[in-house]
């Protein structure tokens, strides 16, 4: 039973439309192709020596703007710059692109004119051939093929073909370990040196940023945010320094302890409403920075998720799932911030083996 | 009737008869040249097939050739670079002719790519060609899929060649975030911040692929280089071999044609490769590079020296990667926050589902979606024929469908800014975006079919009714009507040419199959019932000349069809006895 059959009978006599028969799907016939129209180049002689002038003259402007080009590289000082309104740019850099945008413009805009104005435009027809083979071809292929296999003997000893299929197959085995070397392996051990921890311990002082000047616990004002960094990362250089940096980076924010909710297990995180967060986001890692300073939300740029530093961290908004990490801090004897511990659990985004119990949760205390 | 076109012939009686011509001075001088390679590569027989093999033409066909142009700039522009660009992740201190930068630590990388920004003479300007031409690339990629989805260029024979497609624009994509990752700037780094959260969020291997693909903890010293490496050799080599082979079957199937009068599935119609598409071919090329140089002397992009050097700690607001990763960041930034903590391990589904998933689903979709619908159709011949887009409404809206999951979530990519320019809340933006990534893919799929249908319906009336012309005619009894006057032949045969598909309803039984066979068929025959159901029959031969016939007697009155809708049957509603009216009929009350 063929599908148009079934379709046929299977309906109610109204879904079948004979998709096979051409009457069917072809209720018009073709009318063949079209007569060609003349254009007014192929009737105009003058029209056709317009469009010729037209084509040379793009194709001539061509080695003037080369030209030009070579003169703006060679003639024109590197720091001249064009001050015009809203406009601020290189000179050299803007003619260069224009002589040469302009000159391949124009190569083209000319070579599209010539095929459309004076080309032969009489439409020519090809035909299609299927994209199967022959049946021949087929047979041909096929039948020398399976000659060829018995030729190489590989029917009648099977165990050429199984032992040539395994000793491929366990090529893979080199292929595949040669990249194991890619990096180093995060065992439980490097992801506890690395990844899990941060150059923040008990004592080391908090410094701006930028500065590297310490913080005095009595320099803050309530509302006001300081992007900081461990002392300890000046030590650091290059890569190191990078890998530190991208952990450690926290924020110190004062609030008033009478407008937000300290719980009891980290009452002495703080000193009088400055609490320190790490600054890498929870949710892919992103330093976060846009501070509001009346609801005591912190939102990342990158995804916009959004944190309550008012209360341990906790995400409000956001794809972010886990609360910031929180620094404990306390002051040493000249007044300084400095950390109490380094941080309580990984910062950062998160990653499978990550142990995620131990984070501050809504409801904790 | 219209006389038949020049049919390229390679019978050699025809060559024969010909008179031969006298050689002109090009040819004469070519002559000693050719002999001798075509003595060694036997360079007539390699070209006879390809000087005067005909293409189509049609201007969306150049969206493709956008796509391989900016490719080739692309190459050309990427040289260019190559030589001042340096792939090194070690710290140096800035001393270059930007003053604003003098001074700063930064990675040797974005170093050159300053250097080669300020003091190299064009230097700027190459990096921002090659940059939008990256843009342009990908865009066209996009856009040239669109057209061949809409048009089910990719039906059989050209499945494959469509695989080829979705996975060139994959690559490009990589590829694309890969260049954009090298200058090593505050923007780009924090691209690489995010990859490495995205890496390392999928479940059970992602640290071992974030250390593998780092060489340890982020950001390490080794990531730049081998982007660099990844970007110009191992991806580019790919999709140069993904673009040959796409070319290739483009060559060996012929491209399609739209339908048109002497255009059918065994012929192709269009102008001779030589020295036409030489010339148009050849001459876009140009245009788009063109085009492209002056958008790197006129329109600035990604001012690198003005993010400065990448630092762990600091991030730009209204930070964005570049148009073609919007749709996954969007993703990422409308995921509910959704995270499992299951003993010792986390499973971070907001950052796996979204990063991967995405990406995942609009690819494999993509992928999948000729075979589903050659599933349907159960249709095994080949088509070179475009079909119009109306006349695959389900098609056409499960595009449009995909074309709006994508924009919400493109918006979502933008979150921020939409909130910041238009005054309306970030966070409801975001809820908004949550439903609406869902809810108005249906809608634009409902609106979509409904279009379609409706300009079906449009075709139809002009099949039948003719064109309107604008004169108004009063009958004896008083009844206004507009005159209508026959369309011609070619557009009757352009509109009628596509193929139409039978509507099934599931059988309850089949004696040939087993239970599975027929359940397995009656979900077929179901999904064939929702794709076909409403599609508009296009009118018999018999309904055309009766139609015709009540054209003469034009103005009378009789019982309209029009706006019956369709009886929910797929048998449409040009059934003779249904009542075929005349043009400007008006329904009689």
């Amino acid at each position: 039973m063929t599908d148009l059959e079934r379709s046929a009978s299977a309906g109610d006599g109204h879904t079948d439309i004979d998709v096979a028969n051409p009457e069917s799907q072809y209720p018009v016939a073709d009318p063949g192709h079209p007569e060609h129209l003349p254009r007014l180049t192929d009737i105009d002689e003058k029209a056709a020596d317009r469009a010729t002038r037209q084509v040379a003259t793009m194709f001539s402007l061509v080695p003037v703007l080369a030209i030009g080009f070579a003169v703006v590289y060679f003639g024109l000082s590197r720091t001249m710059y064009v001050d015009f309104g809203f406009l601020h740019v290189n000179l050299q850099h803007v003619l260069l692109g224009t002589t040469a945008g302009l000159a391949l413009l124009l190569i083209g805009v000319g070579a599209v004119q010539w095929a459309r104005q004076l080309m032969d435009d009489h439409e020519m027809v090809d035909y299609r051939h299927s994209a199967t083979s022959d049946r021949d071809d087929r047979e041909y292929v096929v039948r020398e093929l399976q000659k060829g296999t018995e030729e190489s003997k590989v029917t009648r000893r099977k165990v050429l073909g199984r032992s040539l299929i395994a000793a491929l197959a366990a090529m893979g085995i080199p292929l595949i370990v040669s990249f194991a070397d890619l990096g180093p392996w995060p065992t439980k051990k490097r992801r506890a040196a690395t990844i899990e921890t941060t150059i923040w311990s008990e004592g080391v002082r908090l410094v701006n940023d930028i500065t590297y000047v310490p913080i005095k616990a009595s320099d803050l004002e309530i509302g006001q945010l300081v992007n900081g960094q461990p002392e300890n990362l000046k030590e650091l250089e290059g890569t190191e320094f990078q890998q530190a940096r991208a952990k450690s980076s926290i924020i110190i924010v004062r609030m008033d302890p009478r407008t937000i909710r300290i719980p009891a297990s980290r009452q002495d995180w703080q000193v009088g409403g400055i609490l320190c967060y790490s600054k890498i986001c929870t949710h892919v890692g992103c330093p976060i920075s846009l501070w509001e300073q009346q609801t005591h939300h912190l939102l990342c740029p990158c995804h916009q998720s959004t944190f309550d530093l008012g209360n341990s961290g906790l995400v409000i908004f956001g794809p972010a799932a886990r609360a910031l990490p929180q620094l404990p801090i306390t002051v040493d004897a000249e007044g300084y911030l400095v950390a109490r511990s380094g941080f309580t659990v990984p910062v950062g985004p998160s990653y499978f083996e990550r142990d995620s119990r131990n984070d501050f949760q809504e409801g904790d205390n | 009737m219209a006389r038949p076109a020049a049919t390229v012939s390679d019978a050699p009686a025809v060559q024969a008869d010909t008179p031969k011509q006298e050689l002109g001075p090009v040819f004469k001088l070519a002559a000693g040249p050719s002999e001798y390679l075509d003595q060694r590569l036997g360079i007539a027989k390699l070209s006879r097939p390809f000087i005067r093999k005909v293409f189509p033409d049609h201007w969306s066909f150049l969206l493709g050739e956008v796509a391989l142009y900016s490719f080739v700039v692309l190459l050309l522009t990427g040289v260019f670079l190559t030589i001042w660009y340096t792939p090194s992740m070690a710290e140096v201190e800035y001393d270059g002719s930007y003053q604003l930068l003098r001074g700063l630590s930064m990675s040797q990388s974005y170093e050159s790519a300053l250097h080669l920004s300020f003091d190299i003479r064009g230097g700027l300007l190459v990096r921002q060609i090659h940059h939008w031409a990256a843009m342009l690339f990908l865009a066209a990629m996009l856009a040239h899929s669109l057209r061949v989805f809409f048009t089910g260029a990719f039906r059989k024979p050209r499945e494959l060649n469509w695989l080829l497609g979705v996975a060139l624009i994959l690559t490009g994509l990589i590829e694309g975030f890969a260049g954009y990752s090298l200058p090593d700037d505050l923007l780009s780094g924090t691209g690489l911040r995010f990859v490495d959260g995205l890496v390392r969020s999928i479940p059970l291997i992602g640290t071992w692929a974030e250390f593998f693909v780092f060489g340890g903890e982020f950001p390490g010293d080794l990531i730049v280089a081998r982007l660099y490496m990844v970007h110009i050799l191992l991806l580019p080599a790919i999709i140069l071999g993904l673009i040959a082979a796409h070319l290739a079957l483009v060559v060996y199937l012929k491209h399609t044609q739209f339908p048109g009068p002497g255009r059918n599935e065994t012929n192709v119609v269009g102008y001779p490769i030589f020295p036409v598409y030489m010339a148009k071919a050849g001459g876009f090329f140009f245009i788009v590079f063109g085009v492209l140089v002056l958008m790197g002397a006129l329109m600035q992009i990604n001012p690198v020296w003005t993010y400065g050097p990448y630092n762990p700690a600091e991030v730009s607001a209204g930070s964005q990667p570049d148009w073609y990763m919007g749709f996954v960041e969007g993703a990422i930034r409308i995921m509910p926050n959704w995270e499992s903590h299951i003993g010792g391990t986390t499973w971070s589904w907001n950052v796996a589902i979204p990063g991967l998933g995405t990406m995942g689903l609009f690819f494999g979709l993509m992928a999948l979606y000729p075979f589903i619908e050659a599933w349907v159709t159960k249709d095994k011949a080949e088509h070179h024929i475009l079909e119009r887009p109306r006349n695959n409404p389900t098609r056409t809206a499960f595009g449009v469908a995909a074309m709006t999951a994508y924009g919400m979530l493109w918006i979502g990519g933008g979150n921020d800014l939409v909130a910041t320019q238009f005054h309306v809340s970030l966070n409801a933006v975001t809820y908004f975006l949550r439903v609406a990534v869902f809810v108005m893919p249906v809608i634009a799929f409902m609106a979509t079919k409904r279009i379609c249908i409706g300009l079906q319906r449009s075709d139809e009336e002009r099949l039948l009714h003719g064109a309107e012309t604008g004169i108004i005619e009063r009958d004896p009894s008083g009844a206004y009507s507009e005159r209508h006057t026959p369309i011609s032949q070619g557009e009757a045969w352009t509109l009628t040419q596509h193929r139409q598909y039978a509507a099934l309803m599931p059988a309850e039984s089949d004696p040939d199959l087993t239970e599975g066979q027929l359940q397995r068929e009656n979900l077929r025959r179901r999904a064939s019932r929702f794709y076909f159901i409403d599609t508009l029959r296009k009118p018999t031969r018999a309904e055309l000349e009766a139609a015709q016939h009540h054209g003469d007697g034009h103005g009378e009155i009789e019982g309209g069809h029009d706006g019956n809708g369709h009886d929910g049957n797929g048998n449409g509603h040009h059934s003779i006895e249904a009542g075929a009216t005349t043009s400007g009929s008006i329904p009689s009350q």
